[in-house]
């Protein structure tokens, strides 16, 4: 991966410039607003991403992703609930149990290929959807309100709109660094090579299994991170961030920014939001053209944004 | 004994339902290989029609017709216009574009017909309980349902099994190209199976449309249950479907209906009743799961190629 000047890079560069200098643009402006649509514009990108680490580059057609959105979520609720309010407690406990689900789901979905494992991906978090309406002592259905967000002892303070973005950002920028990371290694590049050829990466001796599951932990990990940035976002979690929709929102963002491409899912993720508010404002009924606007990249615009970006650089 | 025979019918009728709308699932992804998120939407749509066309015709079965016909109408159209040209892609592909289409029928439904839902009265002769056993008596509409899906049912099998059409069907499923190359209009063959898809699909809505509500988003949680039946009972097998979706019904019912006491015999009424709803609710998906761990093409794998 050499960064060389093309459009795929350009386009990548100019985005985190834009991301790292949008609060000051929000305070110039006085523009509160698009810092707090930025805001949970980067938690899904980064959970955008997460998803995209197993999807593009491990084969893994998770149509549950959502699910550890809600999970990192009521980690945070629960545990404010209950009054520990720190944050150096809350997001080990979100990012382990968002890995602990993981690593069992993973475990019994992985024995499954193809539109199967969608399935029963998509069977296990309608599973922690209907857990989470269960919780009566936590809202159920209506979900549970955090009055308080995530304490890190006057290191950082989340209530403030402009750190709490930049915290935001610093995870999503971190996230995508890990991937990259993880994606050019010898266990990445083992991941990817059993997308590609399972039975011969079997044959050479590599345990298939345990690298994808691997894989999908770290991928529900980072979601929960997302998960719990959520729900200190919203100040409110409940089971609808865990809807089998919102996966569909998420699977819709990394293929609208290129699957399997490191900063697609982000440009995916911006572009989708953004769309979905610019429509909003015009009409009420936004999704009667966001619909068959997906319809339409589906059917013409293989590869995404990414895909669209790159073959503009080759002309 | 009366609430067991009654809720063991309710599952009954409520799994013969979901099979309508499995069948046309597993006929669409077994023979076309496509997955189709939008199903459910067609199912709502029919619900949508029959309420429109109830209404103005005043009669129950000519309306339920007319809604059926437009709701294969509707599936002819949907797969000329947009779905056909993504037959052979990736299916994260057709996931997508589907998905798109839900988002899509959601909000027409909405600029149509409003958000409030509507209501599909039944007729006076549907409404009276029906003696089916001394002493015990059970809505006549419930039971209607019942005889008309295992009829369709039956209908399905003798169709697919019998006839030169469903000849052809099955031989589309296992090789495609063949019966392509031996002069069969393998495109419109696809078109029929979408639009009998679609219309299976309708008749589950507008069948169940009397008893909860039609409302946007009913299609979407009942899409979820049916393709957990077409992934128990092994995609693409309708045999499969059916088998899977009566034992899906049944769990289902006679969960939510004797879970709760089940519970409040081991646990304290307070934990029970806030644990059952969650795990009745859940016990189908858990069941998903016990099958796929086991056998992970699904009880009845079609056999391929």
């Amino acid at each position: 991966m050499i960064a060389s000047f093309n459009a795929r890079n350009l386009v990548a560069a100019l985005v985190i410039a834009s991301l790292l200098l949008l609060p000051l643009y929000a305070s110039i402006s006085g523009n509160v607003f698009v810092l707090t649509l930025f805001t949970r514009i980067v938690i899904f990108a980064l959970a955008a991403s997460s998803l995209n680490l197993i999807m593009g580059y491990g084969g893994m057609m998770s149509f549950g992703h959502a699910a550890y959105l809600g999970i990192g979520g009521y980690a945070v609720g629960i545990l404010a609930h209950e009054g520990i309010g720190s944050g150096f407690i809350q997001w080990p406990v979100a990012l382990l149990a968002s890995a602990l689900f993981a690593l069992v789901i993973g475990a019994l979905s992985l024995r499954t290929r193809g539109v199967y494992f969608i399935m029963i991906t998509l069977a296990f978090a309608q599973m922690a959807y209907y857990v989470a309406t269960g919780l009566a002592p936590y809202g159920g259905d209506d979900g549970l309100t955090i009055y308080k967000r995530s304490d890190f002892a006057g290191l950082i303070n989340l209530s403030n709109r402009v750190q709490f973005y930049y915290l935001c950002l610093f995870c999503l920028f971190g996230g995508v660094y890990l991937i990259w990371r993880i994606v050019n290694s010898r266990f990445g590049l083992v991941v990817q090579g059993l997308r590609s050829n399972e039975q011969r990466m079997q044959a050479i001796g590599f345990p298939a299994k345990r690298y994808r599951l691997v894989c999908f932990v770290i991928a529900g990990t980072l979601c929960g991170l997302a998960g719990a940035l959520l729900a200190n976002n919203t100040d409110f979690v409940s089971p609808a961030v865990m809807y089998w929709t919102r996966s569909g929102d998420l699977m819709v963002m990394v293929i609208l920014g290129g699957m399997g491409s490191l900063f697609g899912p982000v440009l995916g993720a911006i572009v989708y939001l953004l769309l979905e508010e610019a429509l909003s404002q015009v009409t009420e009924y936004w999704a009667l053209i966001m619909g068959p606007l997906l319809l339409l990249i589906v059917l013409f615009g293989r590869g995404g944004i990414m895909g669209l970006l790159g073959r503009l650089s080759r002309g | 004994m009366l609430l067991v025979v009654e809720q063991f019918l309710n599952g009954l009728q409520f799994g013969l339902l979901l099979f309508l709308l499995a069948a046309g699932l597993t006929l669409v992804f077994g023979i076309m290989d496509f997955v189709n998120l939008a199903h459910g939407s067609l199912y709502m749509m029919g619900a949508y029609f029959a309420a429109t066309f109830v209404a103005w015709t005043g009669s129950f079965v000519i309306g339920v017709m007319l809604a059926l016909g437009a709701t294969l109408l509707l599936g002819v159209a949907l797969e000329f216009i947009a779905l056909r040209h993504l037959y052979g892609r990736d299916h994260l592909d057709h996931v997508l574009a589907t998905f798109g289409l839900i988002l899509f029928f959601n909000d027409a439904v909405r600029l149509i017909w409003g958000p409030a839902g509507l209501a599909l009265p039944l007729p006076a002769w549907l409404t009276v309980p029906i003696q089916i056993m001394p002493g015990i008596y059970y809505p006549a509409y419930r039971l209607a349902i019942i005889l008309v899906a295992l009829a369709v049912a039956l209908m399905l099998y003798i169709v697919v099994m019998r006839t030169r059409l469903g000849m052809l069907i099955r031989a589309g499923a296992s090789n495609r190209e063949m019966i392509g190359a031996l002069g069969i209009n393998i495109k419109l063959l696809y078109t029929l199976v979408f639009g009998l898809g679609a219309a299976l699909a309708g008749l589950a809505g507008m069948m169940q449309a009397p008893i909860l509500t039609v409302q946007i988003g009913m299609g979407e949680n009942i899409l979820i249950l049916a393709f957990v039946i077409i992934v128990i009972g092994g995609i693409g097998s309708i045999r499969g479907a059916f088998l899977a979706a009566i034992f899906v019904g049944l769990i289902d019912t006679l969960g939510r209906a004797f879970l709760p006491d089940l519970l409040r015999k081991i646990l304290s009424s307070a934990a029970a009743s806030t644990a059952a709803p969650a795990l009745s609710s859940m016990l189908i998906y858990l069941l998903m799961a016990i099958v796929l761990v086991v056998r992970p093409e699904g009880l009845f794998p079609a056999s391929r190629r």
